[in-house]
């Protein structure tokens, strides 16, 4: 009886998850920010994804939503949302709606209301914010989720709080850094010059290797043993073969591929030939 | 000189913008690369589609954005809904200032086996509304080797004259002088970001001087790779001798077929001869009811010379692949003997 008079402050619970962002969606959103019209202080759009069966929330795509601002009222288009999504899910069903985003540093004032709708499409949404005015020098980017703080059963605010976000972006490094950095780049790079790239990266690293290495052996840097055992395990992962097997194996791989080129280059000649033959062939 | 420039009416300029410059880059946002790759890799190994939207600035294509066609199916409901599908995005986009000029569509590939009668007429198809288009085709297999397999074709223009009179015989090709080469055109594509993003890039590229692309570029094991390739390559080279079977029949037939035109017209002569020592008129020397002065069709080439594109596509494939691996083997041995 004692228990129904009291009024508690409610913190709801939410179990800490984690995010991971694809890179398109960070591109998709600096897009549609360089694309706003031209009154509009930010964009605001929906974010696609999946969550991931250890919980993490894979933020894989994402839509601008054209919205109103004016003083403290947002008005969203929220029959664009609803076919735009209608369009991303023909493309890939998979996807689902796991959040919104929001361009600006941190949460704003309008933010739980928009929250509130997306609370409604999806439980536990997520908010990104993306700092594309690079208001503190970094362009910071952030993802949130809400707590409800409830005065007995009145709701009485939200509570945004940030959770991690895992920012490294495996897709991106598959095209390269270099080709995404720059505002232009010339060509796209071939398969050797890829190769070459890559056999640079490989003997920087062993020059840095040898010369921590060095700088052991010679006193000038305190050894750290994790070092060491990780430069141990490279080492030893390098297969021990006896020298001659060693070489036949290498000259056996060279052979095939020699092969195959000879087998390309001779299958190239008797095209030309074929072609020569077959457009000069006249019945006399 | 220059009042005479500030003068020129807006009449003057479009008129002038009419001639057309030959297109000799695409330009396209890393945003683009990234929505394409996304979409190919989701659906590999089945074969995906999508539309590309940009600008067509001088000699240079700008692809500035896209969006994935939903996976094709044969139902003809389902085609209507794939227009409206469409039509709907593009109006979409628009409303949040994305360019809304379609330039062109992009395709997956497997293996670089893309040279179809389909793909063409795709194109014919999309030359058909827009002047100048352009097609992205992109590899999802070979980004496991580091490689970003990314191309921009069109057909060439004397192609396309060709393609539209629909005439590959052996005396038009000889003609024109066209030859397997000059079917398609790869245009070189440029990568543009802008600013901004390039800001977030620079910003958020990990620390860690080795990247996914240098470990998939160091894989030793190329073999798979190299198998498919091989029967692919196989199964074109079966293909193309059943073209080149084809057309040695057609020849066979037409050389018997004249052989018998000979034989008609030699009877037909000496049948002319003993009617005018008879004093009789002679028969005339064409008979067109005859069948074997019927023309026979001969084969369109258009088969043939796509199979040709494919193989020494496969070849090119090959002498990558081969180079590399030729890389990485030295490489391991200046690793092993030190």
């Amino acid at each position: 009886m004692a228990a129904s008079n009291h009024t508690v402050l409610q913190f709801s619970s939410s179990n800490t998850l984690s995010a991971k962002i694809h890179p398109l969606v960070i591109f998709n959103i600096c897009d549609c920010y360089v694309r706003r019209p031209d009154q509009a202080e930010r964009v605001i759009g929906t974010l696609l994804g999946s969550v991931l069966p250890d919980g993490t929330v894979d933020i894989r795509n994402s839509y601008a939503v054209p919205h109103n601002e004016s003083g403290d009222q947002v008005a969203l288009e929220i029959e664009y949302h609803h076919t735009m999504l209608l369009s991303h899910q023909k493309v890939n069903p998979k996807e689902v709606i796991v959040g919104w985003y929001s361009t600006g540093l941190g949460v704003t004032g309008g933010s739980a209301l928009i929250h509130e709708f997306y609370s409604r499409e999806v439980s536990n949404p997520i908010h990104l914010t993306v700092d594309t005015g690079f208001a503190d020098g970094e362009g910071t980017i952030k993802a949130f989720v809400s707590n409800n703080l409830s005065l007995g059963d009145q709701q009485i605010s939200a509570h945004f709080q940030e959770i991690p976000l895992d920012l490294r972006m495996v897709e991106a490094e598959r095209i390269g850094f270099d080709n995404l950095k720059s505002t232009y780049v010339d060509k796209i790079p071939s398969d050797l010059e890829g190769m070459e790239a890559s056999m640079t990266h490989l003997l920087a690293l062993i020059d840095d290797t040898y010369k921590y290495v060095d700088d052991v052996v010679e006193g000038r840097v305190i050894p750290d043993n994790n070092i060491g055992k990780c430069i141990s395990d490279a080492v030893g992962s390098l297969p021990k073969i006896p020298s001659s097997a060693f070489d036949k194996l290498v000259n056996d791989s060279l052979q095939d591929h020699s092969l195959m080129l000879y087998l390309s280059s001779i299958t190239r000649t008797q095209l030309s030939l074929a072609e020569k033959l077959n457009t000069a062939a006249q019945i006399l | 000189m220059a009042t005479a420039n500030t003068t020129r009416s807006f009449l003057q300029a479009v008129a002038t913008e009419e001639v057309a410059t030959p297109l000799r880059h695409v330009q396209m946002e890393g945003l683009v690369i990234l929505k394409i790759i996304k979409h190919c890799k989701d659906h590999s190994p089945s074969l995906v589609t999508g539309q590309l939207l940009g600008l067509d600035v001088g000699s240079t294509l700008e692809v500035t954005n896209c969006f994935p066609f939903p996976m094709r199916e044969e139902d003809e409901e389902i085609e209507a809904d794939g227009a409206n599908y469409q039509l709907e995005m593009m109006r979409c986009l628009r409303e949040v200032n994305v360019d809304n000029n379609t330039v062109g569509w992009y395709q997956s590939t497997l293996l670089g086996s893309y040279q179809t009668v389909e793909l063409i007429e795709t194109f014919m198809n999309y030359q058909e509304n827009i002047r100048r288009c352009v097609c992205i085709i992109y590899d999802p297999s070979r980004a496991d080797q580091g490689v970003l397999a990314l191309k921009a074709l069109k057909l060439s223009d004397s192609f396309m004259e060709l393609y539209r009179s629909n005439n590959f015989t052996g005396e038009k090709l000889r003609e024109k002088n066209l030859s397997w080469v000059d079917i398609f055109e790869e245009i070189p594509i440029k990568v543009s970001n802008s600013a901004l993003i390039s800001a977030f890039m620079t910003e958020l590229e990990p620390e860690t001087p080795v990247t996914q692309c240098d470990y998939d570029r160091l894989q030793l094991s190329t073999s798979s790779l190299m198998e498919r390739n091989m029967e692919f390559l196989i199964e074109c080279m079966d293909d193309l001798s059943v073209e080149q079977q084809k057309l040695q029949f057609h020849y066979r037939s037409l050389s018997r077929q004249q052989a018998q035109q000979q034989a008609w017209l030699q009877k037909r002569r000496s049948e002319n001869a003993t009617r005018r020592a008879a004093g009789e008129e002679p028969l005339p020397e064409e008979d067109p009811a005859n069948p074997i002065f019927k023309p026979l069709p001969e084969p369109s080439r258009l088969e043939s010379f796509l199979i040709t594109n494919q193989i020494s596509n496969y070849c090119n494939q090959i002498n990558g692949v081969a180079g590399q691996s030729f890389n990485r083997l030295y490489l391991m041995k200046a690793l092993h003997d030190e």
